[in-house]
């Protein structure tokens, strides 16, 4: 996993709640066996009239937002199935942050392990940030993970929380996995036990 | 120190205390499928990681199964997920339940079926809809591909804590209102992230009269409501239905096993940190009329006018639902006309399931505008419905047949509705597109599906003759 740096970044509004794991890639693109390659596919049936032919109303699709890295969206982002394609496919298409009111559980799992900074916001500030983007051309936003702090060029400014462990690994990209092997005897001595318990 | 059921599984599973909120916590079972573990074993052979408890992993295919002509897959790349997996499996040496053995099905279903779920474990599957095994009162849920690479190198996961909810229900459910009825009134209450960040217990009467398929069915639903996991606490109904499975234990064992088992129940003086009431007595039969399964109505009712919500929010959710799912606000739901029904899935794909819908259908016909389908949950439940000849009194009223599989579900298999078509489906998920591109999903009862598919628009299953 790529290390969360200090990122600043283009941000695009996506202004509905409840957007489902569905939406965000639907279950035909989940037959690849790679984690690669989903960006293409990222809110397919919102993007496209048709394959290749690109919805001009959907918001994402203009040209403004083109090279968008933080995507604001509303609340319970990410709900519905588990598939880890979602993130894959967000950040494939280019997003690094994630700004909402709220997320679902396994999504925002799902984000940690890949790199994605998932940031809950009051609804006010995420409104103010959708405003914000939907008014401008080129509304940016800094993002200071080790500090905790979000902020544009002008006035607005946002803490937010990060479990430390979450924070950490995301600071250091670091492997969950490689981390858990470390925890080896743990896992041996709580096997043990366990076959006395059964 | 009083303590809720899900802490007790909790507390007894935790291997290394992190942080305050965060524990590495042991797995007693990993379930997986193709869709979601392909990358995962990619990750452990780049890693040159083995798996570390095969004995404590079992595999199935059951997303992409065609459930007509299943041993002959034409789409490629689904065939090369399922490929991918057999040699996986052959690879880790885990166990895998193929299409070609009747214990195949979907995951959620041949669980239970086989013994593999029991009380107090904890369950991970890369698979939303995990939450159907806290039926049996074990600590289910779903996990991402990442998270699937995990357990399968160290049996552990890390996760933070949930903290816990109560929904209890008051009362007992009144004549021809199902389990399936009371998940969705309640999602429609607490709404679809009102149980995000929680494990659920689900208390009261009404839970404790439910069969295991129907607790089953409750517990699936849990994440629809945006819950972490979804549990009931074991009884007796629950040890005559683990017991004699397949993997079960056996003798002594078991006799121990039960006496650990008769523990999982929350302590009388324990707290829930968020605590909800629902009042079953007057429950009617539901129907969700939009493209969120909180968005649900009793079937005498209309469909709700955007603008009597007082949430901006809620309203445009309404008004987008209405204009996807072509529907006119104030319009009786009962008027719908629908032209397909799919009864399966692992919310209501098992054999009680056939069995309530096989009754409503019995001697009559689908209507002549209706394409109706049944999907058995697994390879098992298909062959004892046939056994008790449900799949001629479906054949008969006119229902297409299936074998095993997620079928129209999610539609990652040829099963999909079209541009449009209106679907009565006791499948679990009416967002847009989830059944196939444009297609309209309202979900129901395994019942009130049935008797839909018999006159052509939903009708109220309790004065059905």
């Amino acid at each position: 996993m790529e290390a969360f740096v200090n990122h600043k970044g283009l941000v695009a509004p996506l202004d509905r709640s409840n957007v489902d794991t569905d939406q965000i890639i639907p279950k035909q693109f989940l037959k690849r066996i790679e984690r690669t390659g989903f960006g293409e596919f990222a809110f397919f049936d919102w993007r496209y009239l048709e394959p290749g032919v690109l919805n001009p109303e959907f918001i994402l699709n203009e040209d403004r937002f083109k090279n968008a890295s933080i995507l604001v969206s509303g609340s319970n982002f990410g709900s519905g199935s588990s598939r880890e394609h979602a993130p894959w496919a967000l950040l494939d298409y280019g997003f690094k942050v994630i700004i909402a009111p709220s997320f679902a559980d396994i999504f925002r799992n799902n984000c940690f392990q890949n790199g994605i900074l998932s940031i809950i916001l009051d609804k006010k500030e995420v409104d103010y940030l959708m405003g914000m983007s939907l008014s401008s051309r080129n509304y940016q936003l800094n993002v200071d993970l080790e500090n905790e702090v979000i902020y544009d060029d002008e006035e607005f400014k946002a803490n937010f929380e990060i479990d430390p462990f979450r924070r950490e690994s995301l600071l250091k990209g670091q492997d969950e996995i490689a981390r858990t092997l470390t925890s080896d005897s743990y896992i041996d001595t709580y096997e043990k036990n366990r076959i006395k318990r059964w | 120190m009083n303590k809720t059921l899900f802490e007790k599984i909790w507390d007894s599973h935790v291997v290394e205390q992190i942080d305050d909120d965060l524990a590495l916590i042991y797995i007693d079972l990993h379930l997986v499928h193709e869709v979601t573990s392909p990358q995962a074993f990619e990750g452990l052979r780049i890693n040159s990681r083995k798996v570390r408890r095969p004995d404590l992993t079992v595999a199935t295919i059951d997303h992409n199964v065609p459930t007509s002509d299943r041993f002959n897959i034409k789409d490629p790349i689904s065939k090369q997920q399922i490929e991918t997996l057999r040699k996986n499996c052959e690879d880790f040496k885990v166990p895998i339940y193929d299409i070609d053995n009747v214990n195949q099905g979907i995951v959620h279903v041949i669980g239970p079926e086989l013994g593999l779920t029991q009380p107090g474990m904890t369950i991970v599957c890369g698979d939303s809809h995990t939450s159907t095994h806290g039926a049996f009162g074990a600590l289910a849920f779903g996990i991402g591909t990442s998270e699937v690479e995990h357990v399968l190198a160290t049996q552990t996961l890390l996760q933070k804590k949930p903290k816990t909810m109560s929904i209890e229900a008051l009362g007992k459910l009144p004549f021809g209102v199902t389990p399936k009825d009371l998940i969705l009134s309640i999602i429609g209450k607490i709404g679809v992230d009102g149980g995000t960040g929680h494990a659920i217990e689900f208390r009261g009467e009404a839970f404790e009269d439910m069969t295991m398929e129907g607790r089953m069915t409750v517990c699936n639903m849990t994440i629809e409501g945006g819950g972490r996991a979804g549990m009931i606490a074991p009884d007796e109904k629950t040890i005559e239905f683990v017991q004699g499975k397949r993997f079960t234990p056996k003798g002594t064992n078991l006799d121990k096993l039960i006496e650990i088992w008769k523990e999982l129940k929350t302590d009388k003086d324990a707290s829930f940190d968020t605590e909800v009431k629902i009042d079953c007595t007057s429950l009617e039969p539901h129907i969700s009329w939009g493209t969120n399964p909180g968005q649900v109505i009793g079937v005498n009712s209309s469909i709700p006018d955007p603008n009597d919500y007082e949430s901006p929010e809620k309203k445009s959710n309404a008004e987008s639902a209405l204009e996807y799912m072509g529907l006119e606000a104030g319009q009786k739901i009962s008027d719908v006309k629908i032209d397909r029904v799919f009864i399966g899935s692992c919310t209501n794909g098992r054999l009680e399931d056939l069995r309530a819908a096989a009754r409503i259908i019995d001697g009559k016909k689908v209507n002549k505008d209706v394409n109706a389908m049944v999907v058995p949950g697994s390879g098992i439940v298909k062959m004892l419905a046939e056994k008790e000849g449900l799949d001629k009194v479906f054949i008969n009223s006119g229902f297409d047949w299936r074998e095993a599989g997620c079928s129209m579900c999610l539609a990652m298999n040829p099963d999909k509705l079209s541009p449009q078509e209106r679907c009565a489906s006791t499948s679990n998920r009416n967002f847009e597109g989830r059944q196939g591109k444009d297609g309209r999903t309202h979900l129901v009862s395994p019942e009130m599906a049935a008797a839909a598919a018999i006159e052509g628009h939903f009708v109220d299953v309790r004065n059905w003759k």
